[in-house]
């Protein structure tokens, strides 16, 4: 259930970004800690305000310090969130419904199953969500971030597992007394030893 | 006359009634203000044991303590409680306490409104709190998203409760705003020029305004949500053209305004104290107005980031994105001027300083996992994980409730006269900065590791059984250190020795009067030069209350203060204020009938409350004016100024401008609404035929045009006026007539699809802002035959032009709105 333990291409990006914004804010945190220690217990000076220091206050530390922090950032994300999207044609498209309390998954060749999704590993995976009650949210926290499930609207999620295996995951948007229990376990195949389509069917 | 015959004077004219009646008819913004803090802080307390028993929950796997039933019960009136029963009443009666004084003034710009709002705050929460005790408390979390909201999913009262008793609440907000934004234009100091005030008004002036566009969205929210679980229109449901996602828009619309309509009157409690403790003028005072009119204005750009997981484009959300970690620019122009403030000056370590510096490492963090949580593809991992459930705790926490405690211990004095006891504040503040780290730290964690928000047990081989018991220990060292806190705050009141009056050799005016304040604030009226008029001048208190400022003397028994020029703070006018009286408890009482008829499906009593708000609303109004005016009165060093019942810039015609910006924001709203699901809604367009038609428009039009015309003729001639405010009522009545004529014949019964739904509720919206027009100007027309309004006070008759003009403009819009709409459907 560990987003920082991710095991597949977009959850490990998004891993990779937050340990990234981990050390910078640790860096700022330092910055501005320092800063106000500093300045509440250097003593006996009683200078006024000068413009030169209120540039450096104001200037430089309350504005461009920022700025240039938040274009690295944003710039950063843009390329993570871009690369996230399911933009070229998946391998599979999974037609997702969640409802109170389970879920559905109809694959391509036309079977379904409840609770468990079953997907190829090593290749990309298109849920297409939806919700025929309330509104519940998919998320598989080692394989991406997560997508709400809406009643009259359907939400696309790329998915990939780097290894086969079971993941777990949970409804994450509050939907009703049986919130808590509203999960599903998707399963990763090795396509190169079982046959991915005999599986699904069963 | 001496100051002490001006002291007895001034108390008998500024006196409540005694006793029981006084708690009934009581208008002064002292006792309000107080009022306010106390019942915030009581809601908090119980907001607080909602808390202790998530935390005694949560604290070891598969516990059996509360059900599922309960504990969404639980964690739904938290959060509403702590939103809208604790922090936005604490800010209002922060502001309400301390406005006037801050600014030289006696009261606020409407007194009897501030009581107006402290009933409704106080029967509304009222509602909430016995729904909870009665077991049938909201349960659908406190953004209360439909469809589990609605009624199909909910049949019960709960979400009933949540959408009447926080809509009642937020009429006291409505009022608490429109009374701040009016009071810091109008109720200043002779001279104190807009760039002359305490940083603190413009920070509530911010606060004000954004209350006054930031909550309309959520009342119309929770209109629309009341009347589709009432009487079944679709505005949420896809199937019939809605779509549950307006709800989200229309709550976050005014939600992320919020969470700084709660920072920013603590970030103005911080700008104040800060340059006190540290014994230096505040740095960068330019660069913070400026810094927080920008946070205003970004606030409201930027409610999408609550939807990352919506499925929106993901280019529209990098825009908010982009929008969401600006705000850490101006956030950052504050927190280095108040450290540079520090270095600058020479600090000293007070009480309230230990809040101060837990309010920067608290805030800081929170900060710093916002910009976080604004990048996309992290919130996609983080939304609705214990991560979120950190981060709001930590800049709410750390924005709101660190700065209210130094903002506390800072003004206490000012409230009792008194100083603190005993070394309990610092034992107090060490358990509750302790205890609140120890609480959310590590709950960032708790996140990643995949807990979401909102879940009553967790298996415990899930592995964030350690995590949740520190994080429930954390919380109950916390609920000590809040106890011991209040202990400290009650027992100074009780014992703490006598203070004397500027404790803190603080900057402002509210220093500058006897602790506790008397019931009139200052015996005379002061003239500032300047920005710290205490620094500049420490004695000014005492020449004051000599009464040798302005006003310093009594005219008549009249309750008296100054109004100034907006911009250059110029006295302009004296204002006449009202006394004691139940006219705003009596009101609150029936709308609080109208609530209640609603809460209990009596839908058919609602509309009698209704006609009882009206007739309340117009003896109130009865009261207001004047048939005498002595004309001109003499104020003292050398003004002669006119009172306000002749002037074109009365406050009243203020408070009448922002109240229709509030309410020309529902309209917005609404109509985004209608485009809203128009474009993205499924199943449409509605089934069944439309097409062109133009006849109830051009009738609308013609009688609303009218209207308009009239009401124009009428202020240019005033020997017209009477039967120009029979004609407005009439043009606007024949409009109202012509709209519900039109939506009878075109629209499809409201039922039947989200088009029809929201079109009704535009044509009810305009009929009701039109009838209010018609009783404005019937109104008026009274108020010119009683002598009360003549061509030399012709102020109410302006006011009610105001409100026609607003409503035949909204009868104009809907008209043509819904005629092209159907033609183009």
């Amino acid at each position: 259930m560990s987003t920082i333990d991710p095991a597949g291409p977009s959850a490990s990006r998004v891993a990779n970004l937050w340990w990234w914004m981990l050390g910078g804010s640790a860096l700022l945190c330092t910055l501005v800690f320092t800063l106000l220690l500093v300045a509440l217990f250097r003593r006996g000076v009683a200078d006024r305000e000068t413009p030169a220091r209120k540039r450096v206050w104001i200037g430089w530390l309350g504005v461009v310090m920022p700025v240039a922090v938040l274009m690295v950032l944003l710039g950063f994300a843009l390329w993570v969130g871009e690369r996230n999207l399911p933009t070229d044609r998946a391998a599979q498209v999974v037609q997702v419904t969640a409802y109170n309390y389970g879920w559905e998954f109809c694959y391509e060749n036309g079977s379904c199953s409840e609770g468990v999704l079953r997907i190829p590993a090593r290749q990309s995976v298109d849920l297409d969500i939806t919700a025929t009650d309330v509104i519940h949210s998919l998320w598989i926290p080692r394989l991406a971030g997560k997508m709400d499930a809406i009643p009259g609207q359907i939400n696309r999620l790329r998915i990939q597992a780097d290894r086969p295996g079971q993941y777990e995951a949970v409804c994450a948007e509050y939907c009703g007394v049986g919130h808590v229990y509203h999960r599903f376990v998707v399963e990763a195949y090795d396509t190169g030893e079982t046959d991915y389509a005999v599986e699904a069917a069963r | 006359m001496k100051a002490i015959e001006l002291h007895r004077e001034l108390t008998r004219i500024w006196q409540g009634e005694p006793g029981w009646r006084g708690v009934f008819s009581s208008v002064s913004h002292t006792d309000l203000g107080k009022r306010f803090i106390v019942a915030a802080a009581v809601f908090f307390g119980i907001g607080g044991v909602l808390a202790m028993l998530i935390r005694a929950q949560l604290a070891t796997p598969q516990s059996a303590f509360a059900g599922p039933e309960v504990y969404s019960q639980i964690f739904t009136m938290h959060g509403s409680i702590m939103m809208f029963l604790f922090a936005i009443p604490m800010l209002e009666g922060l502001a309400i306490y301390l406005l006037p004084k801050m600014l030289g003034a006696r009261d606020l710009a409407y007194p009897r409104l501030t009581a107006l709002g402290w009933w409704c705050y106080v029967f509304g929460g009222s509602i909430m709190i016995l729904a909870l005790l009665g077991g049938v408390a909201p349960d659908a979390g406190w953004f209360l998203y439909p469809p589990l909201s609605g009624r199909e999913f909910t049949a019960g009262v709960n979400s009933d409760v949540w959408l009447l008793g926080i809509t009642f609440v937020e009429i006291s907000a409505m009022c608490a705003a429109i009374e701040i934004v009016v009071t810091i234009l109008k109720f200043r100091a002779a001279n104190m020029s807009l760039i002359r005030m305490p940083i603190m008004a413009w920070y509530l002036l911010a606060t004000a305004g954004m209350m006054i566009f930031g909550f309309p969205p959520l009342i119309l929210g929770s209109i629309l949500l009341e009347v589709e679980r009432a009487f079944g229109w679709p505005f949420f449901q896809p199937e019939l053209g809605g779509s549950p996602l307006l709800w989200q828009h229309l709550f976050w619309l005014f939600g992320h305004p919020e969470v700084y309509i709660i920072f920013l009157p603590a970030a103005g409690a911080l700008s104040t104290i800060i340059p006190v403790m540290a014994r230096t003028p505040l740095i960068g005072y330019g660069a913070i107005v400026t810094a927080v009119m920008a946070l205003a204005f970004l606030s409201f750009g930027l409610w999408v980031h609550h939807m990352f997981t919506t499925g929106i484009p993901h280019m529209a959300l990098g825009f908010f994105s982009a929008a969401s970690v600006l705000v850490a620019i101006p956030t950052a122009v504050q927190i280095f001027a108040w450290i540079g403030t520090f270095w600058v000056g020479r600090p000293k370590f007070t009480l309230p300083m230990y809040y101060v510096v837990g309010f920067f490492v608290v805030f800081v963090l929170g900060g710093l996992t916002g910009v976080m949580l604004a990048i996309v593809p992290f919130d996609q991992q983080a939304h609705d994980t214990a991560f979120v459930t950190a981060h709001l705790h930590y800049v709410l926490v750390g924005g709101f409730v660190f700065p209210m405690l130094a903002a506390a211990y800072y003004w206490m004095p000012h409230a009792t006269g008194r100083t603190r006891v005993m070394r309990i504040g610092i034992a107090a503040f060490w358990l509750i900065f302790i205890g609140f780290n120890l609480t959310f730290l590590h709950m960032h964690l708790t996140g990643l590791l995949g807990m979401p928000r909102r879940v009553y047990t967790y298996p415990a081989e899930a592995g964030w059984t350690w995590l949740n018991l520190i994080s429930s220990v954390g919380g109950f060292m916390q609920a000590f250190g809040f106890g011991l806190f209040a202990i400290d705050i009650a027992l100074q009141r009780r014992l703490g020795n006598r203070s004397r009056r500027d404790p803190w050799d603080a900057e402002t005016l509210e220093w500058a009067m006897p602790t506790p304040p008397p019931q009139y604030n200052f015996a005379s009226l002061p003239t500032v030069s300047s920005r710290e008029p205490l620094t500049h001048e420490r004695n000014i208190g005492a020449g004051l209350a000599a009464g040798k400022g302005l006003l310093g003397r009594t005219i008549d028994g009249r309750r008296e203060t100054l109004a100034v020029d907006i911009v250059t703070g110029a006295p302009e006018h004296v204002v006449v204020l009202p006394g004691p009286s139940r006219l705003p408890f009596f009101t609150a009482m029936v709308i609080g009938g109208f609530f209640l008829s609603m809460l209990l499906s009596l839908y058919w009593l609602a509309p009698v409350f209704v006609i009882g708000t009206a007739v309340m609303v117009w003896r109130w109004g009865s009261t207001t004016g004047t048939i005498h005016d002595p004309g001109p009165v003499d104020t003292g060093r050398g003004f002669t100024l006119p009172t306000g019942f002749a002037v074109r810039g009365s406050v009243g015609y203020w408070g009448s401008v922002l109240a229709i910006a509030a309410s020309g924001t529902l309209f917005a709203s609404l109509v985004f609404g209608f485009f809203f699901l128009w474009v993205v809604a499924p199943n449409w367009p509605p089934p069944g035929g439309y097409g062109l038609y133009l006849a109830e428009p051009l009738i609308v039009t013609a009688g609303a045009g009218a209207a308009i015309m009239a009401s124009r003729m009428g202020m240019r001639g005033f020997h017209r006026a009477e039967g120009s405010a029979l004609a407005a009522a009439g043009g606007l009545a024949a409009g109202i007539c012509a709209l519900l004529f039109g939506a009878v014949r075109h629209l499809p019964g409201p039922t039947d699809h989200a088009f029809a739904a929201v079109g009704w509720m535009l044509v009810s919206y305009a009929a009701f802002s039109a009838l209010v027009g018609i009783l404005m100007q019937v109104f008026a027309r009274g108020r010119i035959s009683s002598g009360h309004v003549t061509a030399e006070r012709p102020h109410q008759f302006r006011i009610a032009a105001v409100w026609s003009d607003y409503g035949a403009g909204v009868a104009i819009a809907v008209a043509w709105l819904l005629a092209w709409s159907s033609a183009t459907l």
